[in-house]
């Protein structure tokens, strides 16, 4: 789960890692108010998930509340990358003397919590990594206690200026204390900047979280921005489905995440356009088929469906039960191609067999099928 | 021959009495596998597809000589279970559990290897060595008795690639599932020396997911140590970017990670890439045809 930058710095605020103040503002008025109680420049800056944000014009400074308001009125309402800005951050203005990047996320390879950092912080981190990986200070620990050793060593480093040592070690320790505390699969502060007073501050954080491990954090669970999400994909997680929209015109109904992603995959390379990775899960509940039918369906672009189901624990006679349902509770009128294989897949098919359901014995076959049905044309394979 | 697991194995299972444990039980027993019982904490003296019962893991070792367990119980309680299984004296835990949270999983990764112990999974569908036992949850009429080897990070796709390979009378020696979780027990570096040990298994399948750069690792080990034929499928060539975890994910993974970018390694290190699962297996039984 991902939340914005804003709530990020109030889990840093609480810790006590330094940041700018600063408060939210929905409407360019508000903005401008905020930024006179503030009387210095502002940072007006969009709050959403989506990354690449200063890029895209998202971050403005404006020297007085009128500059603000313009700001904000420019800001908000924004598209960046598919999500709309609602709220803009009014931050007091850091005076930046230096730049630096500090991350903590899991490093899968190495079953370890990763830290990153590096002076030579900034929009452009990536390519420092990219081109000159030698200005990139790495350490990892397997636990949940902080490498004071090396976190101390690295520390030293960021700003080559002995005061700050103390400081960012302290910020380097409460970030990683934020970090394993709320089970936090990045905690990112780029730029953490050293001001040309001497404080050294956060002046942007990235939060995001395990899914996992939301049950045991109800107040990091509360943070999640609904706003942000796909509602179709919202209403598939409330259901049990896992659900991903996509552009094309073939929806995909299919039984494990591999399964999924391959159907998707293969219905692509034979010339047609998944329009969505719908996982329906393991369990055998014909309810869940028929959520997954109306969740589909609610994408208007969609052509055709394919059900492509290999029966483990999932059981095919359930799924032509549920199938079968969402034909009497729903208005059905594309057409759907249905595969069957493994667990009682005999009795299934027999199920179906009276009904409109397009059946398919193979995979290539369920796959090209589908690609007519919808219109398409399937491509040639040597 | 087969790795891992035969048909001497003597299982436990952790979660007996719930209903996919229970389920399962059923299932691995009527396959064949030696499940000598099971626990669940407040429920021993019961029995399950009349097998004992216990408490806990400790007295259900020191009563069966299990080697082995099989993990069903809820995310929140699995690494505890782990431990209680590996405190207990396993050697080899299969945990099918989905949901762990990765920080817990980190944490029990490192004192699992410690103690030399193998992990399989978390969110797997577990291992087979076709007409011996089965220790997970896959449909055991699937698979046949055979030489060839499969690991793979996902399950459902698992199922389809070993129907494909049955389907041409290719039969497997043993096949694990080792799950799609960040941290899991067992990488295909830590099965793929027990399949080249292995004198029953000709070669091996791979199958992949995008996400991660266990796939280019594995494609230079390989290269290096692996003699036999292995031949391996990536899927998530369409799947959207999307999650993407700040610029950190960006350093650590250094462009790995995507389909492709697995699908360039492999081919490198002179694996053969199939398009499709169906070609899977045909390059597959293609590729061993020699050794049979």
């Amino acid at each position: 789960m991902k939340i914005h930058e804003y709530q990020a710095k109030e889990l840093f605020r609480d810790k006590g890692i330094p940041v700018p103040e600063g408060k939210i503002a929905e409407t360019a008025q508000a903005a401008r108010a905020i930024a006179g109680a503030f009387e210095t420049t502002v940072a007006v800056k969009a709050q959403v998930h989506a990354g690449g944000r200063g890029k895209a014009g998202g971050v403005k400074i404006a020297k007085t509340p009128a500059d603000a308001y313009e700001a904000a009125e420019r800001i908000l309402g924004m598209n960046i990358k598919g999500s709309v800005v609602r709220k803009v951050l009014v931050e007091k203005g850091s005076s930046i003397a230096k730049e630096a990047y500090v991350g903590i996320t899991v490093d899968r390879s190495a079953k370890s919590i990763l830290f990153i950092l590096s002076a030579a912080g900034g929009v452009d981190i990536e390519e420092v990594a990219e081109k000159t990986p030698e200005k990139i200070i790495r350490f990892r620990t397997q636990t949940r206690s902080f490498p004071g050793q090396q976190a101390a060593e690295a520390a030293g480093k960021l700003f080559d200026d002995e005061a700050t040592v103390e400081p960012v070690l302290d910020i380097l320790r409460k970030l990683f204390a934020l970090f394993v505390e709320t089970d936090s699969s990045l905690a990112e502060i780029n730029p953490l900047v050293l001001t040309s007073s001497g404080d050294v501050v956060a002046l942007d954080g990235k939060m995001n979280f395990d899914d996992n491990a939301l049950y045991r954090h109800e107040n990091i669970a509360a943070l999640r921005d609904m706003g942000e999400e796909n509602p179709a994909e919202i209403d598939a997680k409330e259901k049990g489905l896992s659900f991903v929209a996509l552009e094309g015109d073939i929806g995909c109904m299919v039984n494990g995440a591999g399964l999924a992603m391959a159907t998707m995959d293969m219905i692509k390379l034979y010339g047609g356009n998944p329009a969505n990775f719908l996982d329906v899960g393991g369990s055998s509940n014909p309810e869940k088929v028929v959520h997954a039918f109306s969740i589909i369906l609610s994408n208007p672009d969609i052509k055709a469906i394919l059900v492509n189901i290999f029966g483990g624990i999932t059981r095919c006679d359930d799924i032509a039960r549920g199938m079968l349902e969402a034909y009497d509770r729903m208005s059905i009128d594309v057409p759907v191609v249905v595969r069957l294989t493994g667990t009682n897949a005999d009795i299934g098919l027999d199920l179906l067999k009276d009904s409109p359901l397009i059946p398919a014995s193979s995979f290539s076959e369920a796959v090209t099928k589908v690609i007519e049905a919808s219109g398409g044309k399937v491509k040639e394979m040597t | 021959m087969s790795i891992l697991i035969d048909e001497n194995t003597k299982v436990l299972v952790q979660g007996i009495t719930g209903r996919d444990g229970s389920f399962h039980a059923g299932q691995m027993i009527e396959y064949g596998t030696k499940v000598v019982g099971g626990v669940t904490p407040g429920k021993g003296g019961q029995s399950v597809h009349d097998v004992p019962v216990f408490d806990t893991m400790k007295e259900a070792v020191a009563e069966t000589s299990a080697d082995a367990s099989v993990i069903y119980v809820p995310a929140r309680f699995a690494p505890k279970a782990i431990r209680e299984a590996m405190d207990a004296g396993i050697k080899l835990i299969v945990t099918i559990t989905e949901g762990i949270p990765v920080l817990d999983m980190m944490e029990v990764y490192h004192e699992v290897r410690e103690r030399g112990i193998r992990l399989i999974g978390p969110n797997c569908p577990g291992l087979i060595s076709p007409g011996k036992a089965k220790i997970g949850i896959m449909p055991g009429q699937i698979h046949r008795q055979g030489k060839i080897g499969v690991i793979s990070r996902s399950g459902t796709l698992t199922y389809e690639i070993v129907h494909a390979l049955t389907g041409l009378d290719a039969g497997q020696s043993t096949c694990v599932g080792i799950g799609g979780d960040p941290v899991v027990g067992s990488s295909f570096m830590d099965l793929l020396p027990l399949f080249e040990a292995d004198d029953e298994t000709d070669g091996v399948v791979l199958v992949g997911e995008i996400g991660g750069d266990e796939e280019e690792r594995t494609a230079e080990y390989i290269a290096d140590h692996i003699s036999k034929p292995v031949f391996a499928f990536i899927v998530g060539l369409t799947a959207p970017e999307g999650k993407r975890m700040g610029h950190a994910g960006a350093i650590v993974s250094g462009g790995r990670g995507t389909a492709d970018s697995k699908m360039r390694a492999f081919s490198h290190a002179g694996v053969p890439v199939a398009g499709t699962i169906d070609e899977l297996a045909d390059i597959t039984v293609q590729g061993l045809k020699h050794l049979t």
